[in-house]
């Protein structure tokens, strides 16, 4: 069964169309990565996909069940959500943040404690923030936050994960880490949605990739196929071009430099995707 | 991590070793005198034990009647306070709300005042309780309503909204007190500033009744609560049902600030100080810290009373005047603590 499949969503927020119209299935062993300009409507389908916001039209099923039918800790047994920020003010230790993820599984009860424990350890040594286990969250770095916060969505352990820009605050060798961790998980069966603004990384991990714009999944469908620099120039509204990679690993999206006066572009829209 | 947990022990055994002094204290101090020894042989002869420590009658009718009462209602009222305090901030996630703050504590004293002059014994405080606990969740509803914008609660508004709650409740009890029978009706003083004077074992019960489902709620709750504050999405994210959560939560708070204030009246701050203090010590975790701030405010309360009762004998300091003298102050350095940490809130 298709784990999460959305049927004609629209949405509108303040009069304004964010959405318009889009179908989406997440397939099982998939890493699916959501690609596209700032405004295109991105975070907010990851926003229904998630259960998060009730779309004005269209329906969510999770692994055939209406969505608004599943309840919260049966939701956050199926999928994690890697939010784009998360305030967390309060001086919890790593590791007990991480823990937080656990709560679907152990409601509290004694019998998953070694569960709970084991599924900790390893997210924290996957994303490699176990040295920091003791120390209090709020003093960490902005990278090194994102980094627990990934660890406490791999602790949940769900077979679907929704992550928003899972790499926009890590370093070069984090981000590379992440991604592949991601696609494990994808490979291992999971069914993995993200959220990039990197096209590059999209192109080396994706198996599919969705290019949104204006609220519409313009295409999806494996890199190679879908990044095509004349759909690319026309979504960003800016000239790119596609070459092949050195390695001979798929495509290479380079942005043309526009400094000199050629950018054309309307105002972007000046809101988080 | 080890480190933590033994700061929490030590927290803990320090706090009930602290309130186990006060219980000293508050039993032997006042106009007759009795000895730590001469209570225990007191309260071994209540459950049939024949120490035989020579007690006078008089220690024995004033420990039974009067002190141990108002002790007993005075660490319902303070657990009560500081697990409401605990349990708003929770749900708010906001630091400084409180019963009072948030008008909660008033709201609880309208249906309470009410109650007593619909013709409710003051010495009962059933009907009472039951009012004030309705009234108190009505209005701290309302101020979350109006404080709430999106998933935020905007710290402004929600004590914006607490001033004027408190005001018009304030009002309505003013108006309670003047136009109701004398008989049963309590002053406006004992309702603005709260006294455990009129403890008797029934208001103790009564109050039992109603703090007792409280607290358990919040204890079987407190692990969702450390969920909560991430946010209201996250917290759904990780499986938190968030919006049964708050009106449990809330439920809770109602219950627990309605028997309170029935039984002792207003008495300020207490779900502030003690949360905070215990905070800083422990940290932000639910699970020590909702015990952690009831032994806390159990101290405060214990020692404001030992305090009102014997400073200025044989006449007594109202209560809520020490802890508000205490808490209000801490009120204004946490309001500007929190507005710098947010930059300002114009």
């Amino acid at each position: 069964m298709t784990p999460v499949v959305a049927m004609g969503i629209v949405h509108e927020a303040g009069g304004r169309a964010i959405l318009d119209g889009v179908n989406l299935q997440l397939e099982t062993g998939m890493l699916t990565a959501l690609v596209g300009p700032n405004g295109a409507g991105k975070s907010t389908l990851l926003g229904i996909l998630a259960g998060d916001i009730r779309p004005t039209k269209g329906s969510i099923l999770v692994q055939g069940c209406p969505i608004e039918q599943l309840k919260p800790a049966r939701l956050a047994r199926i999928r994690s959500v890697l939010p784009q920020k998360t305030r967390l003010e309060f001086a919890f230790p790593v590791r007990q943040v991480v823990e937080l993820g656990r709560f679907a599984h152990a409601g509290g009860r004694r019998i998953s404690r070694r569960n709970d424990a084991e599924a900790v350890e390893s997210a924290m040594s996957a994303t490699g923030v176990a040295s920091l286990a003791d120390l209090s969250f709020p003093t960490l770095s902005v990278g090194e936050q994102a980094l627990v916060m990934i660890a406490k969505v791999l602790a949940q352990d769900t077979p679907v994960l929704m992550l928003d820009e899972p790499t926009a605050s890590l370093d070069l060798r984090h981000e590379h880490r992440v991604m592949n961790l991601i696609r494990r998980r994808a490979r291992q069966g999971g069914t993995v949605m993200a959220v990039l603004h990197d096209l590059n990384l999209a192109a080396r991990y994706a198996d599919r990739i969705g290019v949104m714009a204006g609220g519409r999944l313009r295409t999806l469908g494996p890199p190679g196929e879908v990044l095509r620099p004349a759909l690319l120039s026309e979504v960003y509204n800016h000239p790119i071009e596609v070459l092949d990679h050195p390695s001979g690993n798929g495509p290479l999206v380079t942005a043309a430099d526009t400094g000199t006066g050629v950018f054309r572009g309307g105002a972007p829209h000046g809101r988080a995707t | 991590m080890d480190n933590l947990r033994t700061r929490r022990v030590i927290t803990l055994a320090g706090l009930s070793l602290v309130v186990v002094t006060m219980l000293v204290l508050n039993t032997g101090m006042g106009a007759v005198t009795i000895p730590p020894a001469t209570v225990v042989s007191l309260l071994a002869e209540r459950v049939g034990l024949e120490v035989g420590a020579g007690a006078i009658g008089v220690q024995e009718s004033v420990l039974w009647s009067i002190r141990l009462p108002r002790i007993v209602l005075g660490l319902l009222a303070a657990g009560a306070l500081a697990a409401a305090g605990v349990g708003l901030q929770a749900v708010f996630r906001n630091p400084l709300a409180e019963s009072q703050v948030v008008g909660t504590s008033w709201g609880a004293a309208v249906g309470a005042a009410a109650g007593l002059a619909a013709g409710a014994r003051a010495s009962e405080t059933f009907a009472p309780a039951a009012a004030a606990s309705v009234t108190a969740l009505l209005v701290t509803l309302l101020a979350y309503r109006i404080a709430r914008r999106g998933p935020r609660v905007e710290v402004v508004t929600l004590i914006l909204a607490g001033v004027a709650i408190n005001a018009i409740a304030a009002a309505a009890v003013g108006l309670l007190v003047n136009v109701a029978e004398r008989g049963q009706m309590r002053s406006f003083s004992f309702w603005s500033l709260g006294t455990l004077g009129g403890a008797t074992w029934e208001t103790v019960s009564v109050t039992l009744v109603f703090v007792l489902p409280g607290v358990a709620l919040l204890a079987l709750r407190s692990r969702r609560l450390n969920v909560l504050l991430l946010g209201d999405d996250e917290a759904r994210q990780s499986g938190v049902d968030v919006r049964r959560l708050r009106v449990e939560v809330v439920t809770a708070a109602a219950l627990m600030t309605g028997a309170s204030v029935a039984a002792a009246g207003v008495i300020g701050f207490v779900g502030l100080l003690a949360p905070h203090t215990v905070r800083m010590i422990v940290g932000p975790d639910n699970r020590t810290l909702l015990p952690g701030a009831m032994l806390a405010g159990a101290v405060l309360l214990l020692a404001a009373d030992l305090v009102s009762r014997t400073a200025v004998a044989p006449s007594e300091i109202p209560l809520g005047v020490l802890t508000s003298l205490a808490g209000g102050p801490f009120f204004l350095w946490l309001l500007h603590r929190t507005r710098r940490a947010q930059g300002g809130w114009g």
